[in-house]
């Protein structure tokens, strides 16, 4: 723990300063490691803390880009609000699908909640007079601030990095403090052994079904974050490959850590950056690191590291 | 009418009797071996492109049909000694994530040794053209389909039900340390499943091979459409992929015919409505 709060206030603190030091494009390739990194902690809440396998988490993310897509675009809303949008919608949805997935566990949850997050993609692909289909949503203006009276333009790359740091930082934080409630404590019994959990009175299903919300919820903020940011809503953001990404960014670094998801994320667009530098297809070679990771490391990169860093054990 | 009802009924069957191919290597391979195999709809996608390859080389469908699956279960097994093997002690999701790796790496793959675009395979001369169904055209190579899909399947439940190895995979299926501890060798047994659930998928792509655009986007939509068929069916079992399969063969023809705006979604709903019916699928052992 004590080495994984150290790297947090180094890393967090790296942030901070990073655009002053490095080139925008790096300001952008980080401001999407924050935002699917926080997507890949909603789902880690689910998968790592849960022992619940999701395979439709980006439906929310996806709803959350969509709600505040549509007021950006239509009223002009600033992004508190097109994100209190985003948690609103993507909440709702997970307290739907998540009160009926909750019934069933491992593989079987696994494609009860694929099957309802495509139900959610192919709604907003054919629904094409409202959401405009396979093109999405496009062609809304520069994400505001209004704070105290005042309105600030996020429209600048550096402002908005900053600005999704901070949203970033404050839910990382809330999720942390919730998987350390007695709540998180519960959920991790879940995991470990329900059938335990429930002879010892817990009403498992309720349980896992708040987690369901909670993770929902944060996946919608996550997603109203991208959006604005993206400049685009599109189907894709709802695709089931979409909800394969915080799998395996868990997995890449490590579903047993807090952190470890965020560090996946990191991982994830830092390789893909670097190897489309030379082919176009990455796919090949995230699938053969993959391969190794989960023969030789299934603790994740940071989980090994954090193993390593206490010594033995 | 009546005539559009049948036709639209036949493209059903013809489609489930694909997936039911495709799904009973799926579902045997989750029965015995208890993995989720992700990469099957990418085995499905290199048969069609071994068929096509076939083609080109040989200028043969039949041979392409006999080495395109074998080539396919030949891969798969090499899959499963090299890799698969060494995690069968982890956890689930890592399994599953193995394959999904494998997936990633075959579709690349694909588009690399055949290129982005799509292709085509003409049918073999002995069943193109078209024959007259109720007085409608309706492709010779559709009904060859919906003629072996039963076949195969016949051969495969004589093959499970009233064969000596047949019986072995089956014994391995419900119990693997009750087979293991009556002396069956049941790592090799795995590897020879594996590569036969491959070899199917392999089958089921070289004979779609001349009824679908073979491209490198064609195994992400029939993994997912295989996973609906096994699920409904009954993970693992062998009538449930079959009526599981005609099932969504069905409700997918009818649904681009009558509700064309929604067809998209009728497999997920049909999905969740059974799942939340009977949580284990059609033939599945409830809980």
């Amino acid at each position: 723990m004590r080495v994984q709060g150290l790297l947090g206030i180094l890393v967090l603190l790296a942030l901070i300063l990073l655009p002053s030091f490095l080139p925008i494009y790096f300001v952008l390739l980080f401001t999407e490691i924050l935002i699917m990194g926080l997507f890949a902690l909603s789902f880690n809440l689910l998968f790592g803390y849960t022992g619940l396998l999701s395979f439709g988490h980006a439906a929310f993310f996806g709803l959350g880009g969509y709600a505040a897509a549509f007021l950006i675009r239509d009223w002009g809303a600033s992004m508190a609000l097109a994100m209190l949008a985003g948690v609103i919608v993507a909440g709702a949805a997970a307290v739907l699908i998540g009160y009926l997935s909750v019934r069933l566990d491992e593989i079987y949850f696994a494609m009860l909640t694929l099957g309802f997050g495509m139900m959610f993609f192919t709604l907003v692909h054919q629904w094409r007079e409202v959401t405009g289909g396979s093109d999405g949503i496009t062609g809304f203006g520069s994400p505001t601030l209004k704070l105290f009276g005042l309105t600030l333009s996020l429209g600048h790359p550096v402002h908005y990095y900053y600005f999704a740091l901070a949203v970033v930082v404050g839910s990382s934080y809330l999720l942390w403090r919730i998987t350390r409630s007695p709540f998180g404590l519960l959920l991790l019994s879940l995991r470990e052994n329900p059938e335990r959990a429930a002879f010892l009175g817990v009403d498992v299903r309720r349980y896992r079904w708040f987690a369901f919300v909670i993770a929902g919820i944060f996946a919608g903020l996550a997603g109203s974050l991208f959006s604005p940011f993206d400049r685009m809503a599109s189907p894709t953001m709802l695709h089931w490959t979409k909800s394969a990404e915080p799998v395996l960014m868990s997995i890449l670094g490590g579903a047993n850590l807090f952190l470890g998801p965020m560090v996946g994320a990191a991982i994830f667009f830092f390789l893909e950056h670097i190897i489309t530098k030379f082919t176009t297809s990455w796919m090949i070679f995230l699938g053969a690191i993959l391969v190794l990771l989960v023969i030789f490391f299934p603790e994740g990169i940071l989980g090994t590291v954090v193993r390593r860093g206490h010594g033995k054990g | 009418m009546m005539e559009t009802l049948i036709i639209t009924a036949l493209n059903g069957l013809s489609l489930g009797t694909l997936l039911f191919l495709i799904s009973m290597g799926l579902t045997t391979i989750f029965g015995v071996m208890g993995v989720l195999n992700f990469a099957h709809g990418s085995l499905y996608m290199l048969g069609a492109y071994m068929c096509l390859q076939a083609m080109r080389l040989f200028h043969n469908f039949w041979l392409g049909l006999l080495v395109a699956p074998l080539a396919v279960g030949l891969l798969g097994m090499a899959i499963e000694v090299q890799f698969l093997r060494k995690i069968y002690d982890r956890h689930l999701t890592l399994q599953l994530l193995l394959t999904f790796a494998f997936l990633l790496i075959l579709d690349d793959a694909v588009r690399i040794l055949w290129g982005a675009g799509y292709h085509t395979v003409d049918p073999p001369r002995l069943l193109a053209g078209t024959l007259r169904v109720l007085g409608r055209p309706y492709p010779v190579y559709s009904l060859f389909i919906l003629v072996l899909g039963p076949a195969v399947g016949l051969a495969l439940w004589a093959f499970f039900y009233r064969t000596k190895v047949g019986m072995i995979v089956r014994a391995a299926a419900m119990d693997r340390e009750m087979a293991s501890s009556l002396g069956v060798n049941v790592p090799k047994l795995f590897t020879y499943v594996f590569f036969f659930g491959s070899w199917l998928a392999g089958l089921g792509g070289a004979l779609a091979a001349p009824l679908r655009a073979i491209g490198p986007a064609m195994g992400e939509k029939i993994i997912i459409e295989s996973f609906i068929v096994v699920v409904i069916g009954g993970l693992g079992s062998f009538p449930g992929a079959f009526i599981g399969a005609m099932i969504f063969g069905l409700f997918d023809a009818f649904g681009i015919h009558f509700v064309p705006r929604i067809h998209m979604a009728i497999p997920f709903i049909l999905l969740a409505a059974v799942l939340l019916w009977r949580p284990r699928g059609l033939f599945g052992e409830e809980i």
